[in-house]
């Protein structure tokens, strides 16, 4: 009997709550994230004797354009690391949906990829290699149906393998120009001395190569000046 | 198409269709509309204007995103084709 945090990211109009709903039923709580207008939404389901806790994040396109809601999103998936983070996407509109996609394989390896609005895809003759898409991006990809609850139980089943740590996942690394690859290599070690495993060195290094200045902010109110990082999990 | 003929897409027409050939701005905004897809190379449709012509509607990468005209100005590209065309 364990208790899981599950995380759902993704663009905006994907089914993120229609997920979430559909996960969590009636065993939800809603409020406002610390210190932003963002609306918080958790819930939980239980799942084979465990229980997990699931996140619906703001959709958002990316996690760098330094929105409130994209905010909200890059923190939670960075600093309170949830045991999974599941991405929907629009299996209609995939080249779009592969920025955040790609963005959160940066951030974390403990990913699923929720291929959600197969019958759109369907109605609309697109066919997505599940398979293919699983193996390039070297996590695990379940289309679902959300709002008719298709695929629900094969995405209980591989968050529940993933947690007990029974995928073994290669996310897929951009590479970027050689200017930039040299200075990701000359930062790392530096970062790693300071961060350690809490947070990914390569990621930290894209991020301040960008000029990332929101990052820059978070990461000095949850380190420098010692603050406590938000307690997760059930309000009082 | 040489980059002297490039046009903002601000002045495309709803109907039209339009390929991105670069962004004339730097920073957040950049990074904003290169995150809503609007990519050198991308392929855009304008769907309509408002009565003021702004904010003006786009499909881009399957999507509807509306734009500020500020922003729809700084792109830069050609008109590639319209309605009725077959494109994608
Ligand atoms: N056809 C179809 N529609 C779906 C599916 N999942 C969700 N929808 C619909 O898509 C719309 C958006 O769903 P939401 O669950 O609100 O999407 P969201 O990702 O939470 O959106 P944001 O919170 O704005 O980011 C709703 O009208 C849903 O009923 C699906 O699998 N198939
Ligand atoms: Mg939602």
């Amino acid at each position: 009997m364990a208790d899981y945090r599950i995380a759902l990211a993704g663009n905006p109009n994907t089914g993120k709550s229609t997920l979430f709903n559909a996960l969590t039923g009636l065993r939800q709580h809603t409020g406002n994230w610390p210190g932003k207008t963002v609306i918080h939404a958790e819930g939980e389901y239980d799942f084979d004797g465990d229980t997990y806790t699931v996140i619906d994040l703001p959709g958002t396109y990316s996690l760098y354009s330094n929105s409130a809601d994209e905010e909200v999103a890059r923190d939670y998936i960075i600093f309170e690391k949830p045991d999974v983070t599941v991405v929907v996407l629009d299996a209609t509109a995939l080249e779009r949906n592969m920025n955040l996609a790609l963005q959160v394989l940066e951030m974390t390896g403990k990913v699923i990829l929720c291929l959600n609005l197969m019958d759109e895809a369907e109605r609309k003759g697109i066919r997505v290699d599940v398979d293919a898409l699983a193996a390039k991006l070297g996590v695990p990809v379940v289309p679902t149906t959300a709002r008719d609850g298709v695929g629900l139980k094969d995405l209980q089943k591989t968050i529940q393998r993933m947690v007990r740590g029974e995928i073994i996942t290669r996310p897929l690394q951009v590479r970027y120009n050689e200017e930039i690859e040299k200075n990701v290599a000359a930062m790392e070690p530096s970062i790693r001395s300071i961060y350690g495993e809490k947070l990914p060195a390569r990621w930290v290094a894209l991020r301040l190569l960008d000029g990332d200045d929101s990052l820059l902010k978070a990461l000095k109110e949850r380190w420098l000046e010692r603050k406590e990082v938000p307690v997760h999990g059930r309000g009082a | 198409m040489g980059e002297s003929t490039a046009i903002p897409l601000a002045e495309a027409k709803p109907g039209q269709f339009f390929r991105i050939h670069r962004l004339s701005l730097d920073g957040t905004m950049r990074r904003r509309l290169l995150d809503l897809g609007f990519i050198p190379g991308a392929e855009v449709k304008v769907l309509q204007k408002s009565p003021l012509g702004d904010p003006m509607a786009f499909l881009v990468a399957n999507t509807t995103i509306a734009l500020r005209k500020e922003e729809s100005a700084q792109i830069y590209g050609e008109i590639i084709g319209e309605r009725g065309d077959h494109h994608g």
